[in-house]
């Protein structure tokens, strides 16, 4: 068992628990920053399996755009609910 | 009651998708070989690249319709009555933001060019500029994209639209999307900066069209 063992076998752990807390959580915010972590510990598994390729487009479209856009849905959410109970 | 019932279909699902995984056959067909040993012919010299534009090209051009679609989707549905919020306040992404977005055009510009011949490419090059606007957007450098006009629809396209021309083009030398040889480098440059591009604005304008930031200039 070399070091680069352990951290694949972190690596896969720490991706299955924050992929099973990100759904379980009951806090909306909480599972969409649960998502984005997941999504940056994605990119380094697939960094890992040597699929750079794969990476950089993880990095930036699951992890990055995606993270903003469930941010952006959060917020939105957030102010209907605030706009109602103002109403 | 409701939690053991998906429980149940959860677990069988997953011992559905388990059978078929060990139904495979074990020695699946390997087409590595095949793809480096015609990587001269393809016009570039990186095999993912080779891959995605040449070989499996049809591919590629579903994908940039499925996200233009999306895109129009979202054209349709798009409210045109909006309370205008105020800009983010704080003074640190504004200054980390202004010198990070050249940075990021000129990676996305690095990303494109190195998807010839190493990891890199049109979709990445894309991420990066659709990233470089919604950071623009969010430190109120560029307003929403509330009522997009000619130009900024055009650009929205254009991938799809040159890639589709190109597409049909080859028709008459031959098969749909089989370059002719010499020609093959070019074609994928033009088909991937043009993709680039228009993923750039597709991808930032999900987040653009629908942003509640001020101004209807765009």
């Amino acid at each position: 068992m070399t070091l680069e063992h352990y951290f694949d076998i972190v690596l896969a752990l720490a991706l299955l628990w924050s992929a099973w807390q990100s759904l379980i959580t009951p806090k909306l915010d909480r599972a969409v920053i649960l998502f984005i972590s997941f999504g940056l510990l994605l990119t380094l598994a697939w960094a890992r399996l040597d699929a750079p390729d794969i990476a950089l487009a993880e990095a930036a479209i699951g992890a990055g755009l995606t993270g903003v856009l469930l941010l952006d849905a959060l917020g939105a959410l957030g102010a209907s609910k605030h706009s109602r109970k103002r109403q | 009651m409701k939690k053991l019932l998906v429980l149940i279909a959860g677990l069988s699902f997953a011992a559905i998708l388990g059978t078929a995984m060990f139904a495979l056959e074990s020695t699946p067909v390997d087409l590595r070989l095949e793809v480096s040993a015609n990587l001269p012919l393809s016009g570039v010299d990186h095999e993912v690249t080779a891959v995605l534009l040449n070989y499996r090209g049809y591919d590629t051009l579903l994908e940039i319709a499925v996200l233009l679609l999306a895109l129009l989707g979202i054209l349709a549905v798009m409210p045109f009555d909006r309370t205008i919020a105020p800009p983010a306040d704080g003074p640190v992404l504004p200054i980390l933001a202004r010198p990070a977005i050249p940075l990021m055009v000129i990676v996305a510009l690095y990303l494109l060019w190195a998807g010839a011949f190493k990891p890199g490419g049109a979709f990445q090059a894309g991420a990066v500029l659709g990233a470089a606007g919604v950071l623009a957007h969010l430190t109120g450098l560029v307003p929403g994209w509330h009522r997009p006009r000619l130009w900024l629809r055009s650009g929205l396209a254009a991938g799809f639209a040159v890639f589709l021309c190109v597409a049909t083009a080859t028709l008459g030398h031959g098969a749909f999307l089989e370059y002719p040889r010499p020609l093959a480098g070019a074609l994928i440059l033009l088909i991937e900066a043009t993709l680039t591009l228009s993923l750039g604005f597709c991808l930032s304008g999900l987040f653009l069209l629908l942003s509640k930031g001020e101004g209807d200039k765009s």
